[in-house]
């Protein structure tokens, strides 16, 4: 959705997103486009949100709202619970035995950890983005069909734009346009995770979880991906996990910062850049620990 | 250890102890070397003496014109060997000695058997590594893997006294005094012991397949489920293609298994190939007796016959021909693996 329509139609504004901590109204990055007054809506609710692996308590408390149509990065030490917390948001984790949650998860007002949502819908509306690139040993082609063939039939006319369109989305459809049918493998490291990006854009999703998406890769392709982010977040909420501190200030609109399974900050990016709230995300961010 | 101290600074260099005498690495170095390659050289080196052996006798069997009891000689041509549609070499008057009846023998056990453990033993070890709870697989496969352990002489039991006569529906027949046996099985036939290799051969080809299909990369799958794939969309379109070669690799090995079985084609397969000269179609008939390539070395073997008659070298000529056709199987594995290998980083 275009942000002017946002602007347009402030009624669509969620009450409860309003309700809730941080503060709605921020100042954005400058990098990014102004956001000043806007109204942002949640997509992703998180209330009094626990998870456990077995007896171990990975995630405590966690209450935060991630809104819509902005990236929103997760930083902190690792096992700190920011990639738990994001696979609990498309209930990747059920696919860990001892993994459990407790607490309040929804998806724009619908309770994602209701034992009957359907996880084969959530996962459609919720795509994810690996820290290895992790590409069907299939062709380039058949890796962008594979999502929506899942859900859909579709025709050949149709699968090819599809497949233009989700390469063309993912900055990837130039380079590989004359070897679809080659097979995915053969990409370098930068063009397979373009190329998971187009696989999970392709079932067109409302958000985006991103697993450290960059950590196997060289700052070019690096770079290109950040780019494909800012870019992206115009039609999807995205939802990133990073090691990389000069990322998140980069290439984010908000940041949260968690430690020891706890929520310690979560505001705009600048302001947990420049002006962090809290000491331990201020030791953190300057590199004095973690 | 020296503690550092003011005057013994962190620089200082830490003592290394007495150092070990160059002489004594060099000796044992060479040692170890010789060994392996001895180990290497013994095993590679048995292999080429058997193939010696099988090719050396065959020939023998070839060239020779063989003295019979009767005055006659006996010489087999390869042409005779390859193309007569008759194996007979010990009883009749005239004696044929074409191999096909044999190897017919053998691919009628060898279908029979992988029609049942090929699926059967892939859609187990799909639900075995994709749908069995974690604690049902720790106990599974192991006793899959002691499965593969039974000896063959047992499933040959099984199979003459278990498997035909339930194709001859003889408690049935018995409990309503039926004479007629419907399917027209015979005591000994191909269907009855190829369902017994089959049943053989069935953990080798899950627990195989099941190795494969685990060692698919977590990620890919976590990239499946992802994208809002079932259960089955991700075993089926995923894990299953990215494993395919390990999986043709295992089915290879049991199809290998299954044409060299030798103890349950020779108690209940029988010891009469088919007659291809007199109808070709016979080579369907897998409920009558049958006779496969292990089942006839067996027999001669036993010691029935003298060793020194064209009876007793044929055999040779016969495991010559098992040799090349599993050497063709393992050759044919090997391309296929090559082709469909996936390489993962």
């Amino acid at each position: 959705m275009p942000m002017t329509s946002e602007q347009d139609n402030p009624v669509s504004m969620d009450v409860d997103a309003k309700a809730n901590q941080p503060a709605i109204h921020v100042t954005a990055p400058q990098a990014k486009p102004a956001a000043d007054d806007e109204t942002i809506t949640t997509a992703v609710h998180l209330g009094n949100f626990n998870a456990w692996y077995g007896e171990m308590n990975a995630l405590t408390g966690i209450n935060c709202d991630l809104p819509d149509k902005r990236i929103t990065a997760f930083i902190g030490p690792s096992g700190c619970g920011k990639s738990t917390l994001l696979r609990w948001i498309n209930r990747m984790n059920d696919l860990i035995p001892i993994a459990r949650a407790e607490g309040t998860c929804e998806l724009h007002g619908e309770n994602v950890l209701d034992p009957t949502t359907d996880v084969v819908e959530l996962r459609r509306r919720v795509g994810m983005v690996f820290q290895k690139p992790n590409p069907f040993p299939k062709s380039i082609y058949d890796n962008i069909t594979f999502g929506p063939s899942l859900h859909v039939k579709l025709t050949r006319s149709e699968r090819d734009e599809l497949v233009e369109k989700s390469l063309r989305r993912a900055a990837l459809w130039d380079e590989v346009k004359d070897r679809l049918r080659d097979s995915a493998l053969g990409l370098s490291g930068g063009q397979q995770q373009r190329l998971c990006i187009a696989r999970a854009v392709a079932v067109q999703p409302e958000v985006l979880l991103m697993d450290e998406p960059c950590s196997a890769l060289d700052p070019r392709s690096t770079a290109a991906i950040e780019e494909l982010m800012m870019d992206l977040r115009k039609d999807y909420t995205i939802v990133i996990v990073t090691h990389n501190m000069q990322q998140a200030a980069r290439a984010s609109d908000y940041t949260a910062f968690l430690f020891q399974g706890e929520l310690i900050e979560f505001g705009a990016t600048d302001q947990v850049f420049t002006r962090p709230e809290n000491k331990q995300t201020e030791n953190y961010i300057t590199g004095r620990f973690g | 250890m020296t503690v550092a101290t003011a005057d013994t600074p962190h620089t200082a260099p830490v003592a290394l102890g007495k150092p070990r005498s160059k002489r004594l690495r060099k000796i044992r170095e060479t040692g170890v070397m010789s060994l392996l390659v001895f180990c290497g050289l013994f095993s590679a080196g048995t292999t080429f003496a058997i193939i010696w052996v099988l090719a050396a006798e065959a020939i023998h069997f070839f060239t020779t014109a063989f003295q019979m009891p009767d005055g006659t000689t006996v010489q087999v041509t390869p042409q005779e060997f390859l193309t007569d549609g008759q194996w007979n070499p010990l009883l009749g008057a005239q004696k044929h000695y074409g191999i096909w009846p044999l190897i017919v023998g053998t691919l009628q056990v060898t279908v029979v058997a992988m029609a049942l453990a090929l699926p059967l033993g892939l859609i187990t070890a799909i639900w075995l590594s994709e749908y069995a709870p974690a604690k049902i697989r720790a106990v599974l496969k192991p006793v899959l893997e002691v499965l593969a352990g039974i000896p063959t002489v047992v499933f040959g039991f099984f199979a003459l006294t278990v498997i035909t006569p339930g194709l001859r529906l003889e408690w049935w027949r018995s409990a309503n005094g039926d004479p007629v046996n419907p399917l027209d099985v015979q005591t000994y036939n191909a269907l009855g012991a190829g369902i017994a290799v089959g049943i053989m051969c069935l953990p080798i080809v899950c627990s195989l397949a099941e190795d494969a299909l685990r060692a698919v990369p977590k990620s890919l799958r976590e990239g499946a489920y992802g994208l809002g794939g079932t259960k089955f969309d991700v075993s089926v379109r995923v894990v299953f293609p990215a494993a395919l070669s390990g999986i043709v690799a295992a089915f290879l090995l049991a199809i290998a298994r299954a044409v060299g079985e030798t103890m349950i084609v020779a108690l209940a397969a029988g010891a009469s190939p088919v007659l291809l000269s007199e109808n070709l179609l016979s080579m369907f008939e897998i409920n009558h007796e049958t006779q496969t390539m292990t089942g006839y070395m067996v027999q001669i073997f036993l010691g029935d016959v003298g060793h020194f008659g064209p009876e007793y070298a044929s055999s040779y000529a016969v495991a010559a021909t098992l040799f090349v056709m599993t050497l063709i199987l393992t050759v044919m594995g090997h391309q296929i693996r090559k082709r469909f290998r996936q390489v993962y980083e």
